[in-house]
């Protein structure tokens, strides 16, 4: 396979986006990552999307984001893995140009999520686990987590004080990011006095409801270097699967879809974890940070919740997690997530990490881990400075 | 004659008290305390049903049955007033869960607070007349009492399920009778959501001359008289009425107070004779004589004899007894929960 | 837009009867039953009925509830490993949610599982109660 780059990227505001429908919402992330990149087409899109379906009611979303790009003719795939719909379709651009079919993809992810209620955002949501043996007796995505989350605490002795410090660290990193959904800081105490709303995850352990786009330009080495814009390589890329079901798996206080993708993305890129200085990670709940950055062993099983609390994944802190804000701060458009961390990835690789999160002693190689469900699916990228 | 080859009981955990009732109503519990001898009612919560209790009491009754393949039970009949659907059968689901189906016939009975007994006689019935070797006749309810009706404090939940053969019995029905007249005493029409009822002319011309009628009849027709039984068991729509015409009809306060569960679960309608009768299985020995008769609002009354053999004491404690279900992990609730429970709150969903 | 009730019965077996696939090959029981047993690819397999009793292995507390569990909220969620070792998940019901804890003996009891609208159709399946009995 030939080495693939990432030229420009581009994100819509984060947030509850009144005034922005979903293809609007779309062409403000994509057409801010074509400018932002300088390509003068797309060989093909790649659209990310979870429930555009449950959301606002419209499927077929390649064909329309690429009418509304002013691109109608280009070949645009709609991908779909729940939360990890924007990863997967970041892996497909990667696979497409890596593959030497297309010279300029552009991945892209969307939700739209706030034209429905509540209990409309949650059943589409719901989508995402074993509807005939979860959501049937009444699992929502907070209490799938939340019993993770009890499972770990009783195996491990996490503690509720450990998981506000994820959120804790993630609202600070995103409090300097312009796009995110809720840029401001919160304190422990503030997330064990919020709301519980699946024991014991409280409200602030738990992503927000947000509408949102992201779009990377992914591109062959040569395309990019001609542009002659910062750039990035796309060093590897994992994508695993588990068992659907949380009940049918052995360890639930793993993800073991998580270990197995990012396995795939190091061998694939001949790396290992000792190369990364940071990554983006699916914090949808303050416990699945804890429990990715174990599966994919930066800590062992049990000893992410204290190295949180000791500030090691602060910005400032050995390994950054999250500098973005992450899914928490930022916010969680589910089908964009996983593009949105390409773009934070990015962003930090080249420097450009605006309102002083940029992660100090520039760093070479990144990562991202974009997951599924309750963990059925989970993708990996490792990425490096071009 | 067929009879018992397994029974088994289910009751509601949530009760709710007199009291608690009465107050919101600005009602005088201690008249229906000691007026109506009602202490309190099992309340169903919103997971559970007919069909739920049903299937729960028969799983209670295949357990006593020890050796019964649900495959050779050929009849399902659910008696209540409370059946999920007004269009689909409650008995088609019990069926399927005990794996009964399809070679089955199936139908749910409707008579006020007799379609249990009704249940049990038409499955008695069949494997009487040898039409198939088992039958299951069903009585259950979770009976709605309209808002600050005397109904109120008594309507309650719980079931009763038989399964009745001709081998290895644990009660032979020795003899029945069944009394009939049209008798508008109480009624709920179709698409109405609480029962309508006669206020005191349910009393002395509906319930003790309908019950009294059979019983009368049944004792005459077996040529046996009140002393000759160890328990009796009556449709108890209260504490009270059970305890009067029993009175009246010669038994005695030990004969009837196993069954006699009105005072602490409140009426479960066609479930009340049927779980007193499990009740009384519960602590009878070998050879007792049992007198059961329903009352059924419209109206009518079943009246068995049972003779307990000698196989009770082998299967009374394979599963839990009715009094335990009765005393033991109680859940108390307010009003407040007891009407959500019972939807009696306009919800927009 | 409501689904039709062939999306429910469908299901009955397993959600009725607790019925399950045993592999032929590798002795392993899968719940909901399956046609090919993920570990050893075989397909031979025995329906059986699972115990009706078992542990938790976790739970939560559903405290903000989709508006259809409205009247059960706050209800507990627990997966459960029945006494063959089979695990499932379901509803904690007829229990205190603040007594609920990892290692709960439980029994399953059949229930009114979903109501769909006042008008639609019942779904029934088994909740968890306390092994009280």
């Amino acid at each position: 396979m030939r080495d693939v780059y990432v030229v420009g990227v581009g994100m819509s505001k984060f947030g509850e986006v009144w005034r922005r429908s979903l293809r609007q919402l779309f062409v403000d992330a994509a057409s801010t990552a074509i400018k932002d990149s300088g390509v003068d087409h797309l060989d093909s899109l790649y659209v990310g999307c979870m429930s555009s379906g449950m959301f606002v009611q419209q499927e077929h979303i390649s064909a329309l984001c690429a009418d509304y790009l002013g691109m109608a003719g280009i070949p645009a795939t709609r991908v779909e893995s729940a939360c990890a719909s924007g990863g997967i379709s970041f892996r497909q651009a990667f696979l497409e140009v890596g593959s030497g079919v297309s010279d300029i993809v552009m991945a892209a992810g969307v939700e739209k999520m706030t034209d429905v209620d509540g209990d409309g955002a949650t059943a589409a949501l719901a989508g995402a686990a074993d509807q005939e043996y979860e959501v049937f007796h009444g699992a929502t995505f907070p209490g799938l987590y939340a019993m993770m989350a009890h499972a770990h605490m009783a195996k491990y002795g996490t503690t509720s004080e450990m998981l506000a410090a994820v959120a804790v660290k993630n609202h600070h990193n995103g409090s300097m990011n312009p796009v995110a959904q809720y840029p401001f800081e919160i304190t422990v105490e503030g997330v064990l006095n919020s709301v519980m709303v699946a024991d014991p995850l409280h409200i602030l352990d738990c992503s927000p409801i947000t509408d949102g786009a992201a779009a990377v330009i992914v591109t062959s080495e040569e395309v990019g270097k001609k542009l002659g814009k910062p750039c990035i390589k796309v060093l590897g890329s994992g994508l695993a699967t588990d068992s659907m079901a949380l009940a049918q798996r052995a360890d639930l206080t793993t993800i073991k879809a998580a270990t197995i993708a990012a396995d795939r993305a190091f061998k694939m890129a001949g790396k290992k974890l000792s190369d990364v200085q940071f990554a983006e990670v699916h914090d949808c709940f303050t416990i699945a940070e804890l429990m990715v950055l174990e599966s994919i062993g930066l800590y062992e099983p049990g000893k992410a919740g204290p190295a949180a609390q000791a500030g090691e994944t602060a910005l400032d802190g050995k390994f950054p997690i999250n500098p973005s804000g992450g899914l928490k701060s930022k916010g969680h458009p589910v089908g964009a997530t996983g593009v949105a961390q390409v773009v934070e990835i990015y962003k930090q690789l080249t420097g450009q990490a605006e309102g002083g999160r940029q992660i100090p002693g520039s760093p070479k190689i990144g990562m991202a881990h974009n997951m599924g469900g309750s963990g059925a699916s989970s993708v990996v990228h490792i990425m490096e400075v071009a | 004659m067929a009879g018992i080859v397994g029974y088994g009981a289910h009751l509601p955990r949530h009760r709710i008290k007199v009291e608690e009732i009465a107050k919101v109503w600005g009602a005088d519990a201690p008249s229906y305390k000691k007026g109506l001898m009602l202490r309190e009612k099992s309340v169903p919560p919103p997971d559970m049903d007919t069909i739920t209790l049903s299937v729960e009491a028969t799983r209670r009754a295949l357990i006593r049955a020890q050796t019964v393949d649900p495959k050779d039970i050929g009849a399902i009949y659910i008696g209540s007033e409370s059946h999920p659907y007004a269009v689909k059968p409650s008995g088609t689901t019990v069926a399927e869960a005990i794996g009964a189906t399809p070679d089955i016939h199936c139908a749910d009975f409707e008579f006020a607070c007799k379609a249990g007994s009704e249940a049990m006689f038409v499955a008695l019935s069949h494997v009487d007349a040898g039409h198939m070797k088992y039958a299951l006749g069903i009585a259950a309810d979770t009976s709605q009492g309209a808002p600050s009706d005397a109904l109120e404090f008594s309507a309650a939940a719980g079931a009763a399920a038989f399964i009745m053969g001709k081998d290895n019995l644990i009660a032979d029905c020795l003899d029945t009778h069944s009394f009939m007249t049209d008798m508008p005493d109480f009624w709920r029409r179709e698409h109405e959501f609480y029962p309508q009822h006669a206020g005191r002319f349910t009393g002395e011309e509906a319930y003790f001359a309908t019950t009294k009628g059979a019983s009368i009849a049944l004792l005459k027709k077996s040529g046996m008289k009140p002393a000759d039984f160890k328990y009796a068991v009556f449709h108890q729509p209260n504490g009270k009425f059970p305890q009067r015409v029993a009175r009246e009809l010669g038994f005695t306060q030990e004969q009837i107070d196993p069954g006699w569960l009105a005072p602490r679960l409140g009426n479960t309608y066609s479930g009340a004779s049927p779980i007193g009768l499990s009740a009384t299985l519960d602590v009878s020995e070998p050879g007792d004589l049992i007198f059961m008769c329903s009352y059924g609002s419209g109206a009518g009354s079943d009246a068995f004899i049972w003779k307990v053999t000698e196989r009770i004491d082998e299967v009374r404690d394979l599963t839990v007894r009715t009094h335990k279900l009765l005393d033991e992990n109680i859940i108390y609730i307010d009003y407040g929960t007891y009407a959500k429970f019972r939807r009696k709150i306009k919800m927009n969903y | 837009m409501s689904m039709f009730s062939s999306r429910s019965w469908r299901e009955y077996p397993q959600r009725y009867r607790m019925e399950a696939s045993r592999f032929k090959k590798s002795g392993k029981t899968y719940y909901p039953p399956r046609d090919i047993d993920p570990e050893t690819g075989d397909t031979a397999q025995e329906i059986v009925r699972l115990p009706d009793t078992g542990k938790i292995v976790t739970y939560t507390v559903i405290r903000v509830a989709p508006s259809q569990w409205g009247d059960l909220s706050p209800y507990a969620l627990a997966i459960v490993e029945l006494t063959d070792g089979t695990r499932m998940m379901g509803q904690m019901t007829d229990v205190d949610v603040e007594e609920v804890k990892i290692g709960m003996e439980v029994r399953l009891e059949f229930r009114r599982i979903q109501t769909e609208s006042h008008e639609g159709v019942l779904s029934y399946g088994h909740k968890f109660v306390p092994n009280w009995f």
